[in-house]
């Protein structure tokens, strides 16, 4: 873009591509370093990059003692479930918005845009007061209203641009053709929707697998609680040997988002997420 | 509310730009409702509810009665050390994070634009960090600054520099730029993303005629690139400015405000009055003025680009 360099630009180039490389590697290095290393290593004065005897003990003892299999099955039943239920209920509104001008429509975007401005120690104790009173308080069921609810602009948003892809004249030419309004949705509709609706649906699972503030204040049961309050709590216990199954937790709880991002690279490599049907 | 789902054969068939009848209206509105109704009940009505508690005395507790105080909040948090001290390290940490991230992520988005070797590796790794769940990022670092097994401390030893060796996160000194750190590493990627794509957008022919008139480097990116890719810039350090001012699980998990609160972050101090000490009222408040305060820097921070512009 910018021509040949020189031979010096080119050098300078690299090494700035290594500092960050080193940067930003690094340690995600030293966090798979460590979930690999017996407590023997763990616990040695000067510690190595690469474990001598790697072992997967840490990754036993994660689910074992530290209980981290409970609250990661809890964590992915509260995130399926808001995935669910974000997709259902956004899909009529996203094809509204996409298919006619509203003056709704306007006022449900402008709402993602202003909503991201508010911190949430001023939605959370209204929040926590009204689930308290329809007895939601300290449940999943709250907390997956909770992440509906805070998934759902992004997700009208993203939704709207997908159906926005889809051609008019395609459902156009299946009314002509004797197809029920119904039937057009059916048929033509959602089967071109369906990688939006997989992105929307992984959007909403990966903003809820990751979310931490709601769940450590609104669930107090500790036998409740989802993966990332569980890792929290898990810091707090002392212990050099500790950090082995902390480390091998923290990277299970990783791998979800992980493969979303696989999934989205494409999109979000050249910079939408509302990208296009295609593909 | 689902079931309005399976009734999309009440909409209307018409262009967007085609007088709507009555009918065709309520059906439009029955496909908006399961939307906003669940956002209108728990997320437009908690902030307003939120934003009146700033006024009230509320406190923790079944059955308490709350009465409006008016301003008394706002006259307690002007007299209260402790507010002003999490304000003070908030901004720092905000706007230190914020201009941090942007320079790096600019540095970075101009090399992957650019044909080079690894370029692919460094393309995924920078988005790695986007992908953790900010807890895990917490944890990860945690673990590069412990004071015994940690990377940072070992690569000290290393080479030969033991006397750099300290406790970063306890260290009344390094606890606060170390936070900055970490928050800079986990919002980088993103803003490298953004950056990236708004460089792609850059028209090829400005460089090579810039290129033609002899333009060096720096004048190409100063003249061409950076008026070019403006808006981007302007837009994702504003994003980038709010959610780094209104973040708390990192540095949650990262010192909890400690030590001593020199990383007690605004949001921080307003979870513990609220979920410490049940002061519902003053941390609403809390939430309030940080409200005022971002809208009224991202104002002054947009007026001055919006003149620049012209």
């Amino acid at each position: 873009m910018f021509g040949k360099p020189s031979r010096t630009g080119r050098t300078l180039q690299y090494l700035a591509l290594t500092g960050y490389l080193v940067f930003l590697g690094f340690p995600l290095v030293w966090l798979l370093s460590t979930a690999f290393k017996p407590p023997r290593e763990l616990v040695q004065l000067h510690p190595t990059l690469i474990p001598s005897n790697p072992t997967v003990q840490n990754f036993v003892q994660a689910f074992t003692e530290q209980q981290l299999g409970r609250a990661a099955l809890n964590s992915l039943q509260v995130s399926l479930a808001s995935a669910v239920l974000t997709v259902l209920v956004a899909l009529p509104a996203s094809y509204a918005l996409a298919r006619f001008r509203t003056r709704l429509g306007t006022i449900a975007l402008g709402w993602v845009l202003l909503s991201q401005l508010f911190p949430f120690v001023l939605l959370i104790i209204p929040i926590f007061l009204i689930l308290r009173q329809v007895g939601l308080a300290n449940t999943h069921a709250g907390l997956v209203l909770i992440y509906v609810v805070w998934a759902l602009p992004f997700a009208l948003w993203m939704l709207q641009g997908f159906v926005r892809n889809i051609p008019r004249d395609l459902e156009e030419a299946a009314a002509v053709d004797g197809a029920s309004r119904l039937q057009v949705l059916r048929r033509v509709v959602f089967p071109l929707l369906a990688p939006g609706i997989v992105a929307t649906a992984l959007f909403s699972f990966i903003s809820a697998w990751n979310e931490f503030f709601f769940a450590l204040v609104l669930v107090k049961t500790p036998e409740l609680a989802t993966l990332p309050v569980a890792l929290a709590r898990f810091v707090g216990i002392e212990g050099t040997a500790r950090l082995g199954p902390l480390a091998a937790g923290s990277l299970l709880a990783t791998l979800p988002s992980l493969i979303f991002f696989a999934f989205m690279q494409r999109r979000l490599s050249s910079g939408s997420l509302a990208g296009a049907v295609k593909g | 509310m689902t079931t309005l789902a399976e009734r999309p054969d009440v909409a209307p068939t018409d262009g967007p730009r085609v007088a709507r009848s009555r009918s065709d209206r309520m059906g439009i509105y029955l496909l908006l409702l399961p939307s906003l109704l669940p956002i209108v009940v728990l997320s437009v009505f908690p902030l307003l509810r939120g934003i009146y508690l700033g006024f009230t005395d509320a406190r923790a507790g079944r059955h308490v009665e709350i009465s409006f105080t008016g301003l008394a909040n706002y006259r307690e948090l002007l007299g209260d050390d402790l507010f002003w001290n999490s304000f003070k390290i908030g901004l720092l940490w905000a706007v230190g994070v914020t201009v941090l991230q942007f320079l790096l992520a600019l540095g970075l988005a101009l090399l992957l634009n650019q044909q080079l070797r690894f370029r692919g590796v460094a393309r995924v790794l920078s988005v790695v960090p986007w992908a953790m769940p900010p807890v895990v990022v917490g944890i990860l670092w945690k673990l590069v600054y412990h004071p015994d097994a940690g990377l940072l401390n070992e690569f000290f030893h290393r080479i030969d520099a033991d006397g750099l060796r300290t406790n970063w996160l306890g260290d009344f000194n390094t606890a606060l730029p170390a936070v900055i750190l970490v928050g800079v590493w986990a919002g980088m990627p993103q803003t490298t993303v953004v950056l990236l794509a708004g460089l792609q957008g850059v028209p090829r022919e400005l460089h090579e005629a810039a290129a033609v008139d002899g333009a060096s480097t720096w004048h190409r990116f100063r003249n061409v690139t950076l008026p070019a890719i403006t808006p981007v810039i302007v837009a994702i350090t504003s994003l980038d400015f709010i959610w780094n001012f209104n973040s708390f699980g990192l540095v949650y998990v990262l010192t909890a405000g400690g030590p001593g609160g020199k990383t007690m972050l605004p949001m921080l101090f307003a979870y513990e009055e609220a979920f410490r000490y049940g002061n519902y009222g003053y941390a609403a408040a809390l939430g309030n003025v940080m409200v005022v305060i971002i809208v009224a820097l991202l104002a002054v921070y947009l007026r001055r680009r919006l003149r620049e512009a012209n």
